[in-house]
């Protein structure tokens, strides 16, 4: 197919220096585009992604000169969007989180063949989106935009003031307005404009994808949209991470959350690089989807049997992964189909006992993201689906610092009592 | 039924750049119809080869998703606003 040469904010598209990123690739029809802010195909609309000309040689080079970068994302330059010096540029530097092994959980829930974490709530904004928003800087930054924006459900809204900041870009995020405190006012602290829109996410993500195309929103990076592709690409890194946190190895089970289900397919996706660059053994591997009883319009889709995904009106707590028309739902189904995997979702109250378990067996205090992955990983395990003799990986994506609404009603002190002991003794305590 | 249609980036090169496009037609398959008459090839980009709605493409008359109204059959009042947007945006 040939390269087709769009416009950019550069004077060429031959000036972007984004390391091994060589192309943009429709994933529906093949068709192929320079690299440029750009996000959907002009023959079929479908979604363009990187495509890449990734290190050949010795995978045991390759390894080594990983295991000497840095103790961030930045070690795996190499297979991401990005120039070689991104390390030396200003940004959140996140990644490289803690895999925690969860051996009580793992015998709360039955688990024999290990269980553990990966417990993104470490990044520098307390959620998996740094990850995807240090992608995106790097592409701003090659495509000239001084502004940086996003539709978002309150983690990315957070992560792109925080990086915006740090790297001296304007930002102005949108949201809706009715989000928890929690994650507004972390996505206002960092001195960007935050504007609160009157609707739901799809609401806000409709209204950006018409602002791109207006002179209003000329000149403006949109992390999600018009930078969507490579700012994709960031997710891979939790797969990069887990696999050598594991010593080089792939899980054989791995639970993700679903918003649009973008980090699913790309977590697929960097496991599968892994195994093409003979970083890891091949062998098989099952991955499944968690989303929310409230929005759960592709776990609807996987258990009917459907290719297509049909949208639904979110109402549930887990507000971040309250996106009832998901992007990437249809490749979630592919993936998870292929992999042997399924898709599941929980109720609001499954969601909340999650939460609990797991900061009353690991101390890990998860958003209600990660109380949906886990609460699902519960359910499949309960139901045979998930194998409790493998090696299973949750994905934790956020802290629930900034989901305190979700457990404060039924969360709280076991006592109130008067400063002696006779108190103490009283209220059964000792 | 007249009404005014939004149309994305990615499609303006079928209406000479214009963002917005007037076009006729009482439901939104009759719209799509008209713009085609107007701006040749672009109903291919929409809809396609068995004449449905791609799927990575959202249409909303007003400010409702047409998926959740009647697809292609939904209608399109005089004065209303049509808007297609590329559905790969988000998350």
């Amino acid at each position: 197919m040939a390269v087709q040469t769009v416009a950019t904010t550069t004077d060429s598209a031959d000036t972007v220096d984004l390391g091994p990123a060589s192309a943009l690739a429709c994933r529906e029809c093949g068709e192929r585009f320079a690299l440029g802010p750009i996000f959907a195909c002009e023959a079929c609309f479908g979604p363009l992604e990187v495509a890449y000309d990734l290190p050949s040689g010795d995978p045991e080079d390759l390894r080594k000169r990983i295991e000497s970068g840095p103790e961030n994302i930045w070690r795996y330059a190499p297979l991401l969007p990005v120039p070689a010096d991104v390390a030396s540029k200003p940004n959140l530097n996140p990644g490289f989180t803690k895999l925690v092994q969860a051996d009580n959980l793992a015998r709360e829930l039955g688990v024999t063949g290990g269980l553990w974490v990966k417990d993104d709530s470490g990044n520098p904004t307390h959620s998996f989106k740094d990850r995807v928003v240090a992608q995106a800087i790097e592409a701003a930054r090659a495509f000239g935009f001084t502004t940086l924006s996003c539709s978002s459900t309150g983690n990315l809204a957070g992560a792109v003031g925080a990086a915006a900041a740090r790297a001296g870009f304007r930002s102005c995020v949108f949201i809706p307005h009715d989000l928890e405190q929690g994650k507004v006012v972390m996505a206002a602290v960092y001195g960007g404009e935050l504007v609160g829109i009157e609707g739901n996410y799809d609401d806000v993500n409709r209204f950006c994808s018409e602002l791109i195309g207006d002179p209003a929103g000329e000149g403006w990076g949109f992390v999600n949209v018009n930078l969507r592709p490579y700012y994709a690409e960031g997710s891979k890194t939790l797969a990069y991470e887990i696999c050598e946190q594991l010593g080089w190895r792939l899980p054989d089970q791995i639970v993700i959350p679903i918003a649009s289900g973008s980090q699913l397919t790309k977590i697929d996706k960097g496991l599968q690089e892994l195994v093409k660059l003979g970083l890891v053994e091949d062998r098989p591997y099952k991955i499944f989807g968690a989303q929310a009883e409230g929005c759960s319009p592709v776990s609807a889709a996987f258990k009917a049997g459907h290719d297509v995904v049909r949208p639904q009106k979110p109402d549930t707590i887990a507000k971040s992964l309250a996106i009832g028309n998901p992007a990437d739902g249809p490749y979630v189904l592919d993936i998870c189909r292929r992999t042997g995997g399924a898709v599941e979702d929980v109720t609001d109250e499954e969601i909340v006992d999650a939460i609990k378990l797991l900061a009353r067996t690991e101390g890990i205090f998860t958003e209600t993201a990660g109380g949906t992955t886990l609460g699902v990983a519960r359910k499949l395990i309960e139901a045979g689906v998930i194998d409790p003799s493998l090696t299973t990986v949750v994905v934790n994506t956020g802290d629930g610092l900034k989901t305190l609404d979700a457990v404060a009603p039924t969360t709280g002190m076991s006592a109130v009592i008067r400063p002696n002991l006779d108190s103490f003794r009283e209220a059964g305590l000792a | 039924m007249s009404v005014n249609v939004r149309i994305p980036t990615i499609l303006r090169t079928y209406t000479g750049g214009q963002a917005e496009v007037p076009a006729e037609g009482a439901t939104l398959a009759e719209v799509i119809a008209d713009l085609e008459k107007n701006h040749t090839g672009i109903a291919a980009r929409v809809l396609d080869d068995q004449g449905k709605l791609r799927r990575f493409v959202n249409v909303y008359v007003n400010d409702d998703d047409v998926r959740f109204e009647q697809g292609l059959e939904t209608a399109t009042p005089h004065g209303a606003g049509v808007s297609i947007i590329p559905a790969v945006a988000g998350g």
